[in-house]
């Protein structure tokens, strides 16, 4: 389940923690982003969002760097799977995760194998963050 | 009195869209996202889905308007359409994208044109009807539920894809 980047030298933090972490997200859809970060800010107030994977990449190369990328698959530009191996390139080992509007299932290997860390459906749900902050501070 | 009224009618009709599977659970996570910091949160994200859905829709008719159908597009399209149906709990929706895209996933056969006619003729029909409606100002002020701005695109018996249901409602 986890590959590259599971290791990922930052600390997590789960609901009522005082560690800090920051969170990325990628997705060409407005709705999905203003959800994703009303549920992000529930753990975490350093959070950015960009519209595609090129957005992604070029701001991991000015410099920012994120604990967690919850990035989509399909978005125009670059998709999540290259955006994911063009960030892992160039040695960004942030926990990525990809999420999609497919059929996990089929989905699955396409994102490990790109480099992702974890993948769910959408919409994330308080729950599926909960369970991948607790995975992350378990590896860490 | 009048707020008291308001307010018990906007809970009936809200418990409504759940009883008749308009909405689902995702929808309730929406609210539960709303609290001091994002009070208008609901209202915000279900403003955003009237303007992607009003502009897929748009897209949607016109490539059914196309000879030959591009059944990619259609597919794009609706696999947008079916991604902010999921995200906002419109259940029905989703549904219908999803019963769509096993149509165009068919391909290019003319069972399948014949089929997406009626569809199509609703949804021009549904995107004229939408046209004449006035969209209400969206402010906690006007709390108006009203039934007749839910849109049904009917389908017909042939097997054609059961419609898109569409809600309009100010909160």
């Amino acid at each position: 389940m986890f590959g590259k980047g599971a290791s990922s030298s930052k600390s997590m933090e789960i609901i009522g923690s005082e560690k800090k972490f920051s969170v990325l997200i990628v997705d060409d859809d407005p709705i999905i982003r203003k959800i994703h970060g009303a549920l992000v800010s529930k753990f975490t107030t350093e959070i950015q969002e960009v519209k595609n994977g090129k957005e992604a990449v070029d701001l991991c190369r000015s410099g920012a760097s994120f604990d967690i990328i919850f990035i989509d698959k399909k978005m125009p530009i670059m998709n999540g799977l290259e955006a994911t191996k063009e960030l892992r390139a160039m040695g960004v080992n942030s926990t990525i995760v990809g999420v999609t509007s497919c059929d996990l299932s089929s989905e699955r290997n396409d994102f490990i194998a790109a480099g992702q860390n974890q993948c769910y459906e959408k919409p994330l749900t308080i729950e599926k963050i909960k369970s991948l902050l607790s995975e992350l501070n378990k590896n860490n | 009195m009048e707020r008291i009224q308001m307010r018990r009618q906007l809970a009936l009709m809200r418990q409504s869209f759940f009883d008749q599977g308009f909405l689902d659970e995702q929808f309730i996570q929406l609210e539960e996202l709303q609290d001091d910091a994002n009070p208008n949160f609901v209202e915000e994200v279900v403003t955003l889905y009237y303007r992607d859905s009003s502009r897929l829709i748009l897209n949607i008719d016109q490539a059914l308007e196309r000879n030959p159908l591009d059944f990619n597009k259609l597919d794009n399209y609706m696999h947008q359409f079916k991604g902010s149906s999921t995200s906002i709990g419109a259940k029905k929706v989703k549904a219908e994208c999803t019963q769509f895209r096993e149509y165009c996933k068919a391909g290019n056969s003319e069972g399948k044109k014949d089929k997406l006619g009626p569809w199509r003729q609703h949804v021009a029909q549904g995107i004229d009807g939408r046209g004449q409606k006035k969209k209400q100002d969206l402010t906690w002020q006007n709390i108006v539920i009203d039934k007749s701005k839910i849109h049904t695109f009917n389908h017909q018996k042939n097997g054609c894809p059961s419609g898109i249901t569409m809600f309009w409602f100010s909160m």
